[in-house]
């Protein structure tokens, strides 16, 4: 029993970083119908941003919450600007394009912004700083979760309250719903589609940003690849749910963390990576509108 | 745009680069030693870089801005475009009376190639190697290019057709020439089985599966031991042998450079009769409509079935191909790396285009291996080519020509 | 016409749900051989609906679709994908013009051929002479349809290059080179100018006499309609309202109070 709460509790950690990761790949399928291929990459420059400035802060003598908040409002920072540049460069000029042309340009960004941290950083593995505070009331409590966990759980819990809020609430997120709905009927209405779908990358980027603080202070170290894979796991959350669902987004990246976290603790550890790609060939082909969304009827 | 409001403007996109670069290009962290590099010179690149590249940025997306209108409504070209003077590559391509004598003269030099005296061992292994790109090239630009499905995974077929031939080499001692067609076969059955139930998705997911499929068939590879040998891979693979004949590793390599000229030719005979044929009009067809393409009775699941299976035998043959050159598998050769370096070669070519796509890989393949320099920088451009080339030249260097028919004789008298 | 014969298609309460939203309803409808039918009915009655459900791209509700080809025995089309009914005999356009863009006018036209000829890979590339006479044959067919259409002088132009009117023309080629027996068109004058719509009522006339193939058009415009149609079919809210002659339809009262509102349609 304590095995399985231990691989349950595990795999509901996973599973909400690849929330916060699923839920920038799902609002920009939703805006655009565009599977963003360099969001993985947004991501890893987070986790980057998040270790190079934590460093110098470290460097500068500097220790505590106030590094891990530095650090991470960095990376925020960092990874948002880089989203936005992403989408002005690669795919805004595409907008018009046909539908393969963005996807072939997202991938193109991805392998370029891989190689550019490469490239300008290093191809090996970088140990990541624990930046997370020590919660030592939790080991008092005996529930099989660890601080970095509990810190996890509630970063992502709080953001996902704060996106809702955000979507439904403000005037961005009426624009931005209106957009995803019909986006040349938005424009009439008044709507700056471009200002809405730039909102959409900078908010994508700024949850993948804060995935990558908290996953690198999981793991412990980074290198340059860490988005492909985490990248491929969050779209494949992202479709599980319904690509362009919120909330599916959210169930689905538990329910591959849950399917990883069960299937290496109980059938093989080898294959770890092998079970999200199973899962994410499966659902596209048994049911491609994925557990909440609703398979629309194409448009002739 | 007035000068100064474009020198102002290149000015904040290069501000705006200097602020996104900072961290990741000027700082170092060695946390091993606990030193930090403050590289402030890369700050500098990276400004002036993008100072001068958006002046470019804004030139080309003028241009092309200007092009679309110039012929992008209803306006019949065919006289302009006649009355324009062809650029010499052009007379090159479409005109017989040059285009024998180029082809010619493209013959004399491929077959001399290896004999010159400046030619090393070296260099027709880079050519070789080229070639075989040319081939893997032209195999995906059937699915890609021609039937528009965005394959991602190529590189699973590609390592069927290495794989099939180390171990069917490894246990039952087959030869290249019997692993050939064997390997192919494979593929085209594997490319069956995964293509059955994966073709009927849109294009994006249709890209994510393949992608997905790809890592899946490169992670079974490195964790079934008993099967493929994991990470260490299958070494002692033999060349393709020339009747007994022994040869030394220069003979060897001018005979593997022959044969791979060969083999692309064998692939441009065919991908250039398949593409003018029912099955590749239907192929082209589904790419720019499918909804249409169906409705004018093409069974679109078997066409892309067929693309998909065909593109796959093109990657088991390279497979088998890669696996006796190198005489040594291993699964990191199959990465998703590889996959887009051959997608890359197909954007830049021309999607479409047989000459592109051999171009593209030319370009791709020597360039790295002829600058140096480059070499290190090789996965950065493959990654600015892709986006670059669907911004500003999305049908490629050459672009994909569709078959011209003449018609002489009057209709009344044709019975 | 001749009530003798057998309707070429048969309709019968034909219904389309969309989740809650009932786009067809229990509509029955008939087309027989020789005549041009028209369907008629106020934006979003489910006239494009009606062309989807019969030809396989959406998946009926309820109801039943049957062709009788002439010639042949009466088929039912429900549950067969949209090739397969184009296969049996009938063809159609797109209101939103959807040709191959980057292909010839003349390939556009030959994959109209596609259904009825049989060649496969390994005849593309051995070129044995039965392909080359099945291309050849593909080649001459699909021209003497261009020229039929009055298209014959662009046959190597891409079709993304010809100016609109040719371009629904060149739907309708591309449409009449699949062997037809029915030929649904949908909006075939939407855009087109006075002159232009004159001349493609000539055309569809052309078709439905001296070619045998009937039609079934979606039109807008009430001109041509009443002045083409040998019956007029009028849909609204996705039910059938009136069938009859021209004639008959422009006293129809019911016709006449659904159109009204709607007749800024000019």
């Amino acid at each position: 029993m304590d095995y399985f709460l231990e691989l349950f509790f595990g795999g509901l950690t996973r599973g909400s970083i690849y929330a916060l990761i699923a839920l920038g790949y799902t609002m920009v399928y939703g805006i655009i119908e565009l599977i963003n291929f360099a969001h993985g990459e947004i991501y890893m420059i987070g986790a980057f941003t998040a270790l190079i400035v934590s460093s110098v802060l470290a460097f500068a003598g500097l220790s505590g919450l106030s590094v891990l908040f530095l650090a991470a409002a960095a990376a925020i920072v960092y990874s948002a600007a880089h989203g936005f540049t992403v989408e002005k460069i690669g795919y805004k000029p595409l907008r018009q394009a046909p539908r393969l042309s963005p996807l072939i340009s997202a991938i193109g960004m991805s392998i370029f912004l891989q190689n550019y941290v490469m490239l300008a950083q290093t191809s090996d593995f970088l140990p990541f700083p624990s930046l997370l505070p020590d919660l030592p009331f939790l080991s008092d409590l005996e529930i099989g979760i660890g601080s970095t966990e509990a810190i996890i759980l509630m970063t992502t819990a709080v953001s996902m309250v704060l996106l809702t809020l955000l979507i439904k609430f403000t005037k961005m997120g009426k624009a931005m719903r209106a957009t995803a709905q019909d986006r040349n009927m938005a424009m009439l209405v008044g709507v700056d589609v471009n200002r809405t779908i730039s909102y959409t990358f900078i908010i994508g980027s700024t949850l993948a940003a804060i995935g990558g603080v908290l996953i690198a202070s999981h793991i412990g170290r980074i290198n340059f690849y860490i988005g492909f894979i985490a990248g491929i796991k969050a779209f494949t959350a992202a479709v599980l749910g319904g690509i362009g669902s919120i909330p599916g987004a959210v169930l689905g990246a538990l329910v591959l963390g849950w399917t990883e976290s069960f299937a290496t603790g109980y059938v093989s550890s080898d294959y770890e990576d092998v079970f999200a790609f199973l899962l994410l060939v499966i659902i596209l082909i048994v049911r491609p509108s994925g557990l909440l969304g609703r398979s629309t009827a194409q448009k002739v | 745009m007035t000068a100064i409001a474009q020198i102002r403007q290149s000015l904040i996109v290069a501000l705006w680069f200097m602020f996104l670069t900072f961290p990741i290009l000027v700082i170092r962290v060695n946390t091993i030693e606990n030193i930090i590099e403050w590289r402030w010179v890369n700050m500098l690149y990276a400004g002036a870089g993008s100072f001068l590249g958006s002046f470019a940025w804004r030139y080309l997306l003028e241009r092309k801005s200007r092009a679309a209108g110039k012929d992008g409504g209803p306006v019949r070209t065919a006289e302009a475009t006649a009355a324009e003077a062809k650029p010499w590559w052009r007379r090159l391509r479409e005109e017989r009376q040059y285009r024998y004598p180029a082809l010619s003269v493209l013959a004399v030099v491929a077959t001399i190639f290896p004999f010159l005296p400046f030619t090393s061992t070296y260099q027709i292994n880079i050519v070789t190697n080229a070639l075989l790109y040319v081939m893997l090239g032209l195999g995906l630009n059937i699915v890609v290019g021609l039937a528009g499905l965005l394959h991602l995974g190529y590189v699973a077929f590609y390592a069927v057709g290495a794989y099939s031939y180390a171990l069917l080499h490894y246990h039952f001692g087959i030869g290249f020439w019997t692993a050939l067609p064997l390997g192919a076969l494979l593929a085209t059955l594997f490319g069956i089985l995964l293509g059955f139930p994966v073709l009927r998705l849109r294009g994006d997911y249709l890209a994510i599966v393949t992608l997905g499929f790809a890592e899946i068939t490169r992670l079974v590879l490195e964790n079934w031991n008993e099967f493929s040998f994991g990470p260490s891979g299958i070494a002692g693979i033999p060349r393709p042998g020339l009747f007994g004949l022994e040869m030394d590793l220069h003979g060897a390599t001018i005979y593997f450079y022959f044969l791979m000229i060969a083999l692309c030719l064998l692939t441009i005979f065919v991908v250039n009769r398949l593409q003018n044929s029912r099955i590749g009009r239907a192929w082209v067809a589904l790419r720019e409509d499918e909804t249409a393409c169906e409705a004018m009775g093409v069974n679109a699941t078997a066409a892309k079935l067929t693309a998909f299976a065909l593109g796959s035998t093109w990657a088991g043959l390279a497979g088998v191909v890669f696996a006796a050159k190198t005489t040594f598998v291993n699964p990191a050769s199959f990465t998703f790396l590889e996959s887009a370096m051959i997608l890359s070669i197909v954007v830049l070519g021309g999607m479409g285009s047989i000459l592109g796509v051999i171009l593209g890989a030319f370009i791709l393949i020597l360039t790295p291996e002829y600058l140096r320099a480059f070499s290190e920088y090789r996965m950065l451009l493959f990654g600015l080519i892709m986006v670059m080339m669907m911004i500003f030249r999305p049908q490629g260097i050459v672009k994909g020509e569709r078959r011209i028919y003449e018609f002489h004789r009057k209709p009344e008298d044709r019975e | 016409m001749n009530a003798v014969t057998e309707p070429l298609l048969d309709v019968q309460a034909l219904t389309m749900n969309f989740g809650g939203l009932t786009a067809l309803d229990q509509v029955s409808l008939q087309v027989h051989p020789g005549e041009v039918a028209a369907l008629i009915g106020p934006n979003g009655a489910g006239k494009t609906t009606f062309f989807n459900c019969v030809t396989g791209i959406y998946r009926p509700s309820g109801g039943d679709i049957f062709v009788n080809p002439p010639g042949k025995r009466r088929r039912r089309l429900n549950g067969m994908k949209t090739h397969q009914v184009t296969a049996q005999g009938l063809a159609r356009t797109f209101q939103n013009i959807r040709l191959f863009q980057k292909m010839t006018v003349l390939e556009n036209v030959m994959i109209g051929r596609h259904c009825r000829t049989r060649s496969g890979v390994l005849g593309a590339v051995l070129r044995d002479p039965q392909t080359r006479r099945e291309e050849r044959e593909i080649v001459e067919r699909s021209y003497a349809i261009l020229e039929k259409i009055g298209l014959a002088g662009e046959v190597n132009e891409l079709a993304m290059n010809l100016p609109y009117g040719d371009q629904r023309r060149l739907e309708i080629a591309r449409a009449m080179a699949t062997d037809p027996f029915l030929i649904l068109l949908d909006e075939p004058a939407a855009g087109m100018n006075p002159r232009e719509t004159d001349a493609l009522e000539v055309l569809i006339r052309r078709i439905c006499d001296e070619e045998g193939i009937a039609v079934l058009l979606i039109e807008h415009d009430m001109r041509m309609v009443m002045s083409i149609s040998n019956r007029i079919h009028v849909l609204d809210y996705g039910k059938k309202i009136a069938t009859g002659t021209v004639a008959e339809i422009c006293e129809n009262p019911v016709v006449i109070k659904a159109y009204l509102g709607e007749e800024t349609e000019e």
